[in-house]
């Protein structure tokens, strides 16, 4: 039996912390790329998450499709909920102002965990871990394989963001829209079909999240509020709209959290990232990566 | 002189008046007046959110969290300290405003809708804490033996009593909001919420009207949460979790945001709902919930307000 000391007690709360990190920061690139596109707070994009998670448990253990298949499966599913939500309950609003969008999403969002709670009950759910759950020793720490494949995921969906983003026409397009949709409508933008295309995106993101971090923390149907406030403290903290201050954000979220639950109170465990939230609001609304200059442009 | 619609608010005061009465004579509805005083309660609390999102253009996701404070404030300190339940009323008040300027004035400071996340992560953190702080709060099971009201030894120990006595408050409330709108106060907060830049270029302070806007709308929400817990002697953290803040968004957006009015019937529409109507339904009433805020905000941008007007424009044509 190995002693466990004070150090390798820190390293598995860092580690824990920087794995549920990983999730907020991929909710909190979510935000954004819809931010980026339309300006609104997506409040849906918890339920992303959650819907990815309990959609792959029905994949992989109900429906028994080998993890290869079921993974893309439910990622293409997931999307196919973010058009429908963009197409359904975003752009039939007639007249659109951030307010009554903010509201709109917030309809789906109940409306999502309330369809979730009929579908599958209110028990949370496990899902099988990738390669298993023989934990590995480091330096004292135990770490699940599981945590490697999150944290993967997280450095996969933003290298892929970033190539997206910088290298494709339609990327660029989405920046353009970002940057200003009426100059992107003159230039002959789609801008209603990139506002589509973000809704999807942010959408697959979710599901990855969700997908990945289920083995380890189990999904239920309710999960998906607090996720996304959590996700939306990682991206505030980074500076809102900022890819690479979201993921940034996000770790330190889940670091916080997990030392937070760790040294201070498990009970507060959930409390520590909106504390995060409240005090950055109050000193440095900006983020730590995001420019007061772009976020006056912004109307939100 | 106050600047009301005196027809309205009459025959409005009218039907609060006969209601109880005429509900007691019809079995099938006997036990209304009891979901009335819920209705009354929640009304104070919209009344002041309806003025935030209608008028000021903000919203908020987390007055159940001001609704516990009052809730608490008033069961704590009658039931473990015995103080009188006036005085307690008005601390919850004036602990909430100070809490609410807190919370709000950074991010109401800010451009646009921090408040909204704000207010959901406040909101989320006062529902830890109600669970949390068992030694005060009695944690999850919640604490029973709040005593009821009483005034000048006239114990509001009953249905009706209650009733009017919630009510009356409301109908207070109300003819103050609507003088507030109809103030100087409340054309600035038009202002604002046409255009915050131009209201501001007139010389509006934008942001102390939304700050101000924002504290009364948390003390009204206080004032509701103590009158629930002299009501139900008995209170517990689930009564003031997130969904509660957004079940009071969907009453406000069922009514129409734009009208004070809508605030009222929005919220008597919902309350019978989830306390009557949609039993059946049991925890599925959240998809029906859903669909009506998602219908509301696509269809019927108004709300209920907005009907007269559509119902209007058919016959024009």
């Amino acid at each position: 039996m190995e002693k466990i000391t004070l150090a390798s007690q820190l390293l598995q709360y860092l580690i824990t912390g920087l794995t549920v990190g990983s999730v907020y920061a991929m909710v909190a690139v979510g935000f954004n790329i819809i931010y980026n596109v339309t300006e609104i707070i997506n409040f849906a994009q918890g339920e992303f998450v959650m819907l990815g998670g309990l959609i792959m448990v029905f994949m992989n253990v109900a429906m028994g499709l080998p993890l290869i298949l079921a993974f893309p499966a439910t990622i293409v599913l997931v999307t196919v909920i973010g058009i429908i939500i963009d197409r359904f309950a975003i752009r039939p609003i007639r007249r659109p102002s951030v307010l009554t969008l903010i509201i709109a999403t917030i309809a789906v969002s109940i409306l999502i965990k309330g369809t979730a709670s009929f579908i599958w009950g209110k028990d949370p759910f496990d899902l099988p871990a990738f390669s298993g759950r023989n934990p590995i020793t480091f330096l004292g720490a135990v770490v699940q394989p599981q945590y490697f494949w999150v944290m993967g995921f997280l450095i996969i969906t933003a290298v892929a963001l970033s190539i997206f983003f910088d290298r494709t026409i339609l990327g660029k397009a989405m920046s353009a829209c970002a940057d200003n949709p009426d100059a992107a409508s003159l230039v002959g933008i789609n801008v209603k079909q990139m506002i589509l295309l973000s809704f999807a995106l942010s959408a697959a993101i979710g599901a990855v999240a969700g997908i990945t971090i289920t083995p380890i923390s189990l999904m239920e149907y309710d999960r998906g509020a607090m996720l996304a406030v959590k996700g939306f403290a990682a991206a505030i903290l980074g500076g809102l709209g900022s890819f690479p201050g979201a993921i940034l954000g996000g770790l330190i979220m889940g670091s916080i959290e997990s030392f937070g639950a760790g040294l201070v109170s498990s009970g507060y465990k959930d409390a520590f990232a909106l504390i995060v939230l409240l005090v950055i609001l109050f000193f440095k609304p900006s983020g730590l990566m995001g420019s007061i200059e772009i976020s006056k442009i912004k109307r939100f | 002189m106050l600047r009301i619609a005196k027809l309205p608010i009459a025959v409005f005061a009218l039907f609060i008046l006969v209601f109880p009465w005429t509900a007691r004579r019809i079995p099938a509805i006997e036990h209304y007046p009891d979901i009335m005083v819920f209705a009354g309660i929640y009304c104070l609390i919209t009344i002041g959110l309806s003025l935030l999102m209608g008028y000021a253009g903000q919203i908020s996701i987390g007055h159940a969290a001001f609704f516990g404070i009052g809730a608490y404030i008033s069961g704590i300190l009658t039931t473990n300290y015995g103080m009188n339940p006036w005085a307690c009323m008005l601390i919850g008040m004036a602990v909430t405003a100070v809490v609410a300027a807190l919370v709000g004035t950074p991010s109401l400071k800010l451009k646009g809708h921090y408040l909204a996340m704000a207010t959901l992560a406040f909101g989320i953190i006062i529902f830890i804490i109600f669970n949390e702080e068992t030694q005060w709060t009695g944690g999850p099971d919640g604490m029973s033996g709040i005593p009821g009201l009483s005034l000048f030894g006239f114990e509001f120990d009953s249905v009706e009593r209650y009733y009017y006595l919630v009510w009356g408050v409301v109908i207070a409330a109300f003819i103050f909001t609507v003088n507030v709108i109809q103030s100087g106060t409340g054309r600035a907060l038009r202002a604002i919420h046409a255009s915050e830049s131009a209201a501001g270029a007139m010389g509006v302070d934008v942001a102390r009207f939304k700050i101000l806007v924002f504290v009364y709308s948390a003390v009204l929400a206080s004032l509701a949460g103590s009158f629930y817990a002299h009501y139900l002697n008995f209170i517990n953290p689930a009564t003031f979790d997130l969904f509660f803040s957004i079940k009071l968004l969907i009453m406000i957006a069922l009514g129409g945001m734009h009208n004070i009015w809508g605030a009222i019937v929005g919220t008597g529409l919902i309350t019978f709902l989830s306390n009557e109507w949609l039993q059946y339904f049991e925890e599925f009433e959240v998809i029906v919930y859903g669909a009506i805020l998602l219908f509301v905000t696509v269809i019927l941008p108004e709300g209920l307000a907005g009907v007269p007007g559509i119902v209007k424009g058919w016959f024009r044509r």
